[in-house]
């Protein structure tokens, strides 16, 4: 076995094999969830935590493609799903439903369904035009502007959605439920994933390359002949359109759809998970938001709570301490790790190999330095004792030079 | 004017609120040859260039490429007040493309202080230059229908690179590169947009005599290789002298002399104004 340090550039030529081991990654990582779900109770907190982390990868992952690879500071990622979210519920909702979910409204004027698919890919394009749409005159803002006016956008989206006229279409500002869920953690899993997939796709393409030029030098790719607007409003059309596919499948994980989850609060959830996963890197979005989600649902739950050791109640527990924690988490980030988890690297299996190639060439070698680092030592001895003798030859060797 | 000339600035004046950047000006560049644009600090050498290349829309004026009017205009709104050029009333088509547009048309650029896409290798800055004229939707891109495409791509980059010289640093990081090759990437970036005119901005800036000269033989065998025709702005005037077939002189926005290098070099008001006397004479 090779014996010296490898760097994941050593295994890309090996594309075959890189393949088949991602291929067999992502199946085992499907027949894990698939095994989880056939011996633990379907009630347990790790599967809602993996389907929102997994619904929560691809808004990130789409918002990394807005702020991270084209360099467009946008903060309108809740609006767009609030409207994907809306899109599937109003379509799916069984026609003898309607009766019950739009009781004020006279069961609403859509009286028909179509299929959940077709329903997913509708949200999307939705959310799709409506970003073609704003991004008319927002796009031509710059950075901050930009930020502002897509908030603003995300904000009135909302307060359209709650507006009683609209009750018809909307049921106003009363819940939307009794559409269509998934109860199986893989499905969302397989939907993030395709979605995902196709933004690498996209990012590995030559308008990928076009967006980062556009990110790295607006000038300079004017110059190079990109059209500015053009491909702007492709990636935001693209990132809305993910982002709104995304908000269908949280409003099956919900099972109920209002307009007031879609918060401000919401977009900053995902601007945080982007954040500590990095900007311009899609899998440190996805292990961003799996470990976000992790934290804010389960692990970190003990601090919104008071906790007793032994009678001695702990200080500073008790609700909301979970969100004063994770402010302080997140200076932390912006203050000492800027770029993220992974900056703008992506986690890939020639990485994967190169670092499991060190980790067994690490412990390979491991007893060989522990006996050269002894013999170190006891040369250094052994050079103490007869410091006056080499001390003496070097003088010799000298004289012998000159 | 000539017939044959790929590149005519007519008139052209750039004004910002009271202050005229650009009087005037006419230029023209006939095809295979290389023109240079010189002048003092401020003298709007610059500013031309960015309204050659659609960066600025000029105030009034037009310009044409391969015969055809590629941009004009003519002062509206507040600057019908303001404007304190000549010709007005002269032009009446309002054309105003976009630099991508430009660029399609055939006409690269390099700029004065360099800007690569610096986080990206050398390899994907001239392969992004590509992009413009792959036959290609994003949806092909993205679902890999248009491979050949992408392949074409990828093959053009390799060659260019290889003509370059560059092919042995396509895997590094463009701002790793040293000042010289940096600048020779911008040009290769550049003519990977096939370009039918090439404008180098100040392509000597902060070279030493050797790179200087070597950057001479470079320009001379890109224009051959690539049939190209260049304006190039630039301070070093050996380099001036020694390549340009015709100077035009600069001063305050307004053209002071055009001509061969021994005319430019022998005009009186090219001396007062930027030349300077030697101090041995």
């Amino acid at each position: 076995m090779n014996r010296t340090k490898l760097s994941y550039k050593d295994y890309q030529n090996d594309k075959k094999t890189n393949y088949a081991i991602g291929a067999i990654l992502i199946v085992a990582l499907l027949g894990g969830i698939w095994l989880l779900e056939q011996t633990i109770a379907p009630t347990h907190i790790v599967f809602s935590i993996l389907k929102k982390g997994a619904i929560y990868s691809l808004v990130a992952v789409s918002m990394n493609l807005l702020n991270g690879f084209t360099g467009l500071f946008s903060l309108g990622q809740a609006g767009f799903m609030l409207l994907g979210a809306y899109t599937y519920a109003i379509f799916t909702i069984p026609v003898e439903m309607r009766d019950s979910v739009y009781q004020y409204f006279d069961g609403g004027i859509i009286q028909f369904t179509i299929p959940v698919i077709a329903a997913l890919v509708l949200a999307g394009l939705v959310a799709a035009a409506v970003a073609a749409l704003i991004g008319l005159p927002v796009l031509r803002l710059k950075s901050d502007y930009l930020a502002i006016a897509t908030l603003g956008f995300a904000e009135i989206i909302r307060a359209i959605f709650q507006w009683d006229k609209l009750g018809v279409l909307t049921n106003g500002s009363n819940v939307l439920r009794k559409y269509p869920t998934f109860s199986s953690t893989l499905y969302p899993f397989l939907v993030a994933g395709i979605c995902i997939a196709l933004i690498c796709l996209l990012i590995n393409s030559s308008y990928g390359r076009a967006y980062k030029a556009i990110r790295d030098d607006e000038i300079a790719a004017e110059a190079m002949g990109i059209n500015l607007f053009k491909h702007k409003q492709q990636a935001f059309m693209i990132s809305s359109f993910f982002a709104g596919v995304s908000g269908a499948l949280l409003a099956m994980f919900q099972t109920t759809v209002t307009a007031s989850t879609f918060r401000v609060a919401m977009t900053y959830e995902i601007l945080l998970i982007v954040v500590i996963g990095g900007m311009g890197s899609i899998s440190g979005s996805v292990i961003g938001s799996f470990l976000y989600i992790a934290c804010s649902e389960w692990w970190l739950r003990f601090l919104d709570q008071t906790q007793f050791i032994n009678g001695w109640q702990v200080p500073l527990l008790r609700t909301g301490f979970r969100k004063v924690v994770f402010a302080v988490i997140i200076m932390i980030i912006v203050l000492f790790f800027r770029k993220g988890l992974m900056g703008d690297r992506e986690l890939s299996v020639s990485r994967i190999r190169a670092g499991l190639h060190n980790l067994i060439v690490w412990f390979a070698t491991l007893p060989a330095r522990i006996k050269g680092a002894g013999r170190r030592k006891k040369r250094q001895a052994g050079e103490k004792t007869t410091v006056t003798d080499t001390a003496q030859k070097t003088k010799q060797e000298g004289g012998a030079d000159q | 004017m000539t017939y044959d000339a790929i590149l005519s600035v007519e008139n052209v004046t750039m004004q910002f609120g009271g202050v005229v950047a650009v009087n005037n000006l006419n230029l023209h560049v006939q095809r295979g040859e290389i023109v240079a644009l010189i002048g003092p600090n401020g003298a709007g050498k610059t500013t031309a260039f960015n309204c050659i290349t659609g960066v600025y829309e000029p105030t009034n004026g037009q310009i044409r490429f391969n015969d055809q009017v590629i941009i004009s205009n003519h002062p509206k709104g507040k600057m019908k007040k303001l404007y304190s050029g000549e010709n007005y009333g002269m032009y009446s088509k309002v054309k105003n493309p976009t630099p991508d547009k430009v660029t399609r048309l055939g006409i690269a650029r390099t700029f004065q202080n360099i800007r690569l896409f610096k986080t990206q290798t050398v390899f994907d800055n001239v392969l992004i230059a590509k992009h413009m004229r792959a036959k290609q939707n994003v949806f092909s891109a993205t679902l890999r229908l248009s491979y050949a495409e992408e392949k074409r791509m990828r093959q053009e980059t390799y060659a260019l690179l290889e003509e370059q010289n560059l092919l042995h640093l396509k895997d590094e990081m463009a701002s790793n590169l040293p000042y010289g090759l940096q600048r020779r990437l911008e040009i290769a970036r550049a003519l990977a947009t096939q370009p039918q005119l090439l404008l180098l901005d100040e392509p000597a800036a902060g070279m030493n005599p050797q790179e200087t000269q070597e950057l001479t033989a470079f320009i001379h065998s890109i224009r051959d290789k690539y049939q190209l025709s260049i304006l190039m702005i630039e301070h070093h005037m050996d380099l001036v002298m020694e390549i340009s077939e015709r100077i035009y002189v600069l001063d305050f926005g307004s053209l002071i002399a055009e001509g061969t290098p021994e005319e430019i070099q022998n005009n009186q008001h090219v001396i007062d104004a930027y030349l300077g006397v030697s101090e041995d004479a």
